[in-house]
């Protein structure tokens, strides 16, 4: 065999892998959908999830998940935005930011099931706020803050020093300079990575398992007051997120509709984080378009 | 908005102006202490938080073994993990093989089909390859983990009980799950690592006669080595850590399996699904947390390697 043979044979090899990869995912996006599409009707999303009867359907579920998304959105985002600013503009050259690096790399390299375990340890029993929202929110930053400072730091070494050289020549503060400058800058790369990582929070489950809980009480959306147990807005009551609701019912359901729920719920979750995937491009390229001018 | 815009245009000029924000106190070296206050407090919380996760995950990890009493070495070399049993027995050999076979296996399946696709990406179809793969790579990672544990059960433990005989649940259908899932992230960071190996290299070679598949294995490959190992124990790192997905696929019975189509247990499997079903403080609640600690170390000693690895690479 002579080289310009082996060599066709092996670029026909990488074209095969390229295609066994796309193909994985257009397989899977398109049997997840078309399976799942079918069962997902007003009444599915609507309905209240049943514990032993099949037809129902996982309204508290997508509000939980909505719900808990918000809540780890409003402590991660401010945290993590503080958090790669100081990484990209205060931190010295010095051994403690070295180690706040490690921490940042190693909080996102932790496996989402021990971040859960020390949700377990910290909120439900040291703090006794047991398997609720308020738990599942904290453990959920956790996870999600190395995303956001990553982001952010990136997004801020991107911007021209140019830009921030002026603003210091000024005789602007260093603070008026990263929030009037540098951040207005960096806003398309923070807010396409932010959205990014909302996909990534919504569809999270080992982290809930052992904080935010396996079941949720019954909830009544009249009753908007914080502190009623009912309350779909009390923190401190369980809450099975969707993901966590697909786990549960294939694992330790028994209703015997479970496959039918659990591709109707596979299919709306898919479907919210190919809405941000594609959400987070079209923002990015927008606000792209319009402030480069083109 | 407006106030704060007009000082940056016009660096407080007018007497009036500035004698009025301070007035109101809200100067920006009033604001620029306390943005540097929130600042610095976010990263000293990162920095608690890193440590408190370690801290009370060891703290608790040990309780099992300092006060149950419950042998170290009876841990790592028993066979038998029955914590109803009487007298109960804690050997968590089992789930340690469970969660190397299932990562070694999920590796052995997703590095080849990876390594292609970034060779693909970076040498073959540098362009086009680029724009099609990247999207695609970053919808494969986007995808939940129990949507993945989903589609196992539904799609490969079938097929495995139907074309390979058992019942389907064991550490192929596991092995499977998990090699689609890590596929994209080393990939993605296969296809930066060929990236980052400089062109005149390629040219080079190019020039000397070299086919483009001599160029690919006998320049490129070596000199991107190091970090293709990164990629690869990167996966290795999120395979054993994965604990949703292999649950609802590998079967769930803390045993040796013979074959590949046995059912098992791993680490992460077993704290799913025993974690919560048992009593907290309890002996066999507390084995379970010794298996996160254990879990932690071995996730740990991942970022460690990494760091070796990527620590190397500067260097050199």
């Amino acid at each position: 065999m002579n080289a310009k043979v082996t060599d066709r044979l092996a670029t026909l090899c990488f074209i095969l892998c390229a295609a066994i990869t796309a193909g994985t995912l257009f397989s899977l996006l398109g049997y997840i959908v078309f399976q799942g599409v079918s069962h997902i009707d007003w009444h599915f999303l609507t309905a209240d999830a049943s514990t032993f009867q099949a037809g129902g359907g996982i309204k508290n579920q997508l509000w939980n998940s909505f719900y808990m998304l918000l809540m780890t959105m409003f402590f991660s985002v401010p945290l993590g935005i503080a958090g790669g600013i100081y990484l990209a503009e205060y931190a010295r050259p010095n051994k403690i930011t070295a180690f706040l690096r490690s921490c940042v790399e190693v909080l996102a390299s932790l496996p989402s099931i021990i971040v859960g375990m020390f949700g377990m340890l910290l909120f439900v029993n040291t703090f006794h706020w047991g398997y609720s929202v308020l738990s599942g929110a904290l453990a959920l930053t956790i996870f999600n803050l190395p995303v956001i400072i990553r982001v952010t730091e990136d997004a801020l070494a991107a911007v021209a020093r140019d830009q921030k050289e002026a603003s210091f020549a000024l005789g602007a503060t260093h603070w008026q300079t990263i929030r009037t400058v540098l951040l207005p800058a960096a806003f398309p790369g923070l807010l396409t990575g932010i959205i990014l990582s909302v996909g990534r929070v919504f569809g999270e489950s080992a982290a809930l398992l052992f904080t935010a809980g396996l079941s949720t009480p019954n909830l009544n959306f009249g009753d908007w007051n914080p502190m009623s147990p009912q309350s779909p807005i009390n923190p401190f009551r369980s809450a099975e997120t969707l993901s966590v609701h697909i786990w549960a019912v294939n694992t330790n359901g028994i209703i015997p509709d479970a496959k039918i729920v659990a591709a109707g719920s596979s299919a709306v979750l898919v479907i919210v984080v190919l809405l941000f995937n594609i959400i987070a491009r079209l923002v990015g390229a927008l606000i792209e378009k319009r402030w480069s001018g083109k | 908005m407006a106030s704060e815009r007009n000082e940056l245009t016009m660096p407080s000029t007018g007497r009036a102006a500035r004698a009025q924000h301070l007035l109101k106190g809200k100067t920006w070296s009033d604001r620029d202490l306390k943005a540097k206050i929130f600042i610095f407090s976010a990263a000293l919380l990162i920095m608690a938080a890193t440590v408190a996760l370690t801290v009370f995950l060891i703290v608790k990890g040990l309780h099992s073994f300092l006060i149950d009493g419950i042998s170290v070495i009876e841990m790592f070399v028993a066979g038998e993990w029955n914590p109803n049993a009487n007298p109960p027995s804690f050997g968590a050999l089992p789930l340690l093989f469970g969660s190397f076979a299932v990562t070694l296996l999920s590796v052995a399946i997703a590095t080849p089909i990876a390594l292609g696709t970034a060779i693909f990406m970076t040498e073959i179809a540098k362009k086009r390859g680029q724009k099609l793969m990247r999207p695609v790579m970053e919808l494969l990672v986007g995808i939940p983990s129990v949507v993945y544990g989903f589609i196992g059960l539904t799609v490969i433990v079938p097929f495995i009980r139907d074309h390979l005989g058992g019942i389907g649940f064991g550490l192929l259908a596991a092995g499977i799950v998990l090699g689609i899932m890590i596929l994209p992230t080393v990939t993605t960071v296969a296809a930066d690592a060929f990236q980052s190996v400089p062109n005149h290299l390629r040219e080079a070679s190019l020039a000397l006669g070299a086919t483009r598949w001599q160029t690919i294995y006998r320049v490129v490959v070596p000199a991107a080595l190091p970090s293709v190992l990164t990629a690869v124990i990167l996966g290795m790192a999120r395979a054993f850590g994965e604990a949703l997905a292999v649950q609802m696929v590998i079967g769930n019975t803390a045993q040796i399996p013979h074959s590949l189509t046995e059912p098992a247990a791993t680490l992460t499997t077993m704290i799913t699904s025993s974690l919560g079903e048992t009593t907290y403080g309890s002996l066999q609640n507390d084995a379970l947390w010794s298996l996160g600690l254990i879990l932690l170390a071995m996730s740990y000693l991942f970022i460690l390697v990494i760091r070796f690895l990527s620590y190397r690479r500067r260097s050199s």
